[in-house]
């Protein structure tokens, strides 16, 4: 019993991390219309960023806060590449995305080389009902809660959160009420960023992190993120949750090789699911 | 107020738009209508700024905006209604109305997150135009309804009512009775006719010319891109020229 909480526990703060994946895939999806295959690179530069920066003896807390920021500004580079210009349809910013995502593993291998990089996190573990669970990982879900909550403040209560809806909802109306689509665009790109960069730096300590790591972290993502038809931030969280329960409890019974494939089979059911629905990537063309 | 100069705009070869000159002046209702195919909806559009014109150029209050994006256009004073529903899915009417005042107020995030009393204030501020100029088109009875649910008659209204809030100096309208059944339609007229009454300079895009006959202090008549008749609406009714182009297109 105690083995089944420790993995439902820690299958929790997996699905944590992979919820800030997907909400940054949600949050720049909503606004941009665009499928951005480079998420998973703002998670691995933040994580090699912290973990140099903490190797370079800065401490703790502000190597994390610079990591988050340089993946947001990741994610604002990448903004500029794919919907930077006017009139940039959402599937050839995805493609751009792409491009971006392969021309980082050339600078990430020139800047860390190709081997996992790891960096301390919380260290200690506390005992819950019986069931270990490490301090890292209560980390995790407190922060990204915290995240949620933050942009669930954002979009529904605050003047740019109503913007950058409005933006998601129908461009061609924002912009006659005189809201500056491209720059709400890149704008979600950089939260994107952000949020991408935070499960990076958390993510760092649990697993080592390479360069070539955000093909896994943008498949987790990306299956939780269809979960909630890339449009619903808290779909996609009760997804991700669901995911890192599932595979957590895959590797804890013996199939830890399986992982991967455990997100891309659900992906696959959802994908298949929704299309019969009802188009879910469906949006009034500008 | 608005002067439209020489602008052409062609797809695949052929003129939508070619040579067009029009003027808008202040506190003038203008009219502009054609056949089916007249190039009446290229025009607003190289106005509004959803398409970029390949030739002439446009003023708006003296100042050139042929390259500006839609949204600083918008800034600039010119509000539009466009014949499609285009509205906010998944925001109440009254939001609908209020967002596009949002960039003009000045509480931050973490003001509104929190809701600090400045933020309040602003909100309270916008709210308060937003309920007056959704009173003013009918629609106070929906402002807590999500704005999806609406009829089309009433979504066209809800255009109206953000594009009023916004205190525009030149109003757009395009295509505004379309669809809109008997009563609707009168309702429509009237507010048109009230708000030219307060001094408000208006461009009307419509196929219906009675309607446009009724409201407009001047009439463009365009055809297969070219205006082919301009002035009052008594005068352009009988333009040989326009009489020719409305009867060749039922012919």
């Amino acid at each position: 019993m105690s083995a089944f909480l420790t993995y439902l526990l820690n299958g929790l703060a997996v699905g944590c991390a992979i919820a800030l994946i997907a909400s940054g895939l949600v949050v720049i999806h909503r606004v941009t219309g665009v499928v951005n295959f480079a998420q998973g690179t703002f998670a691995v530069v933040a994580g090699l960023c912290a973990s140099s920066l903490l190797g370079l003896g800065l401490p703790h807390g502000a190597s994390e806060l610079a990591a988050v920021l340089a993946a947001a500004v990741a994610g604002l580079l990448t903004g500029l590449a794919a919907v930077g210009r006017p009139g940039t349809t959402p599937l050839s910013s995805l493609i751009v995305t792409l491009g971006v995502g392969v021309l980082a593993y050339a600078v990430e291998i020139v800047l860390w080389g190709d081997q996992p990089r790891s960096a301390p996190g919380l260290a200690g573990s506390v005992t819950v009902a019986g069931a270990r669970i490490q301090t890292q990982h209560l980390l995790v879900i407190a922060v990204t809660a915290v995240a949620f909550a933050a942009l669930a403040l954002f979009f529904g209560r605050t003047y740019l959160g109503k913007a950058l809806t409005a933006c998601a909802s129908n461009p061609y109306a924002a912009r006659v009420v005189g809201i500056d689509v491209r720059r709400m665009g890149l704008l979600a790109f950089a939260l994107g960023g952000l949020l991408g960069g935070l499960a990076g730096v958390l993510v760092t300590p649990m697993r080592p992190i390479s360069f070539d790591s955000d093909v896994t972290l943008i498949v987790n993502g990306f299956a939780a993120a269809v979960f909630g038809a890339l449009t619903r931030p808290v779909i996609t969280l009760a997804g991700a949750l669901l995911l890192g329960v599932a595979e957590t409890m895959a590797a804890g019974y013996g199939y830890g090789s399986h992982q991967l494939e455990i997100a891309l089979g659900l992906m696959l059911v959802v994908m298949i699911v929704q299309a019969g629905r009802r188009p879910a990537i469906s949006q009034e063309p500008t | 107020m608005l002067a439209v100069q020489g602008v052409s705009r062609s797809f695949g070869g052929v003129y939508a738009v070619r040579d067009v000159t029009l003027d808008v002046a202040d506190g003038e209702v203008c009219g502009v209508i054609g056949p089916n195919g007249a190039g009446k909806s290229t025009l607003f559009n190289l106005i509004t700024g959803h398409l970029a014109a390949e030739r002439g150029e446009i003023s708006f209050l003296g100042r050139r905006v042929d390259r500006l994006a839609p949204h600083r256009r918008a800034r600039l004073g010119m509000s539009i209604v466009f014949q499609a529903a285009r509205v906010f899915r998944g925001m109440t009417v009254r939001e609908n109305v209020m967002v596009g005042l949002h960039g003009r107020t000045s509480a931050g995030f973490v003001a509104a997150a929190l809701r600090l009393p400045r933020h309040r204030r602003d909100e309270r501020e916008i709210a308060a135009r937003a309920d007056a100029a959704l009173d003013r088109v009918g629609l106070s009875e929906w402002a807590d309804r999500p704005a999806d649910q609406l009829p089309i008659g009433q979504q066209r209204a809800l255009q109206l009512a953000r594009a009023l809030c916004a205190r525009p100096r030149l109003l757009l309208l395009d295509e505004p009775a379309s669809g809109l059944r008997g009563q609707e339609r009168e309702r429509l007229a009237e507010l048109v006719e009230e708000l030219r009454a307060g001094g408000l300079t208006i461009l009307l895009v419509e196929h219906d010319v009675a309607f446009v006959t009724r409201l407009a202090d001047r009439i463009v008549v365009l055809d297969l891109g070219r205006v082919i008749a301009d002035g009052p609406p008594a005068e352009v009714r009988n333009d040989p020229l326009v009489l020719a182009a409305y009867l060749g297109q039922s012919a």
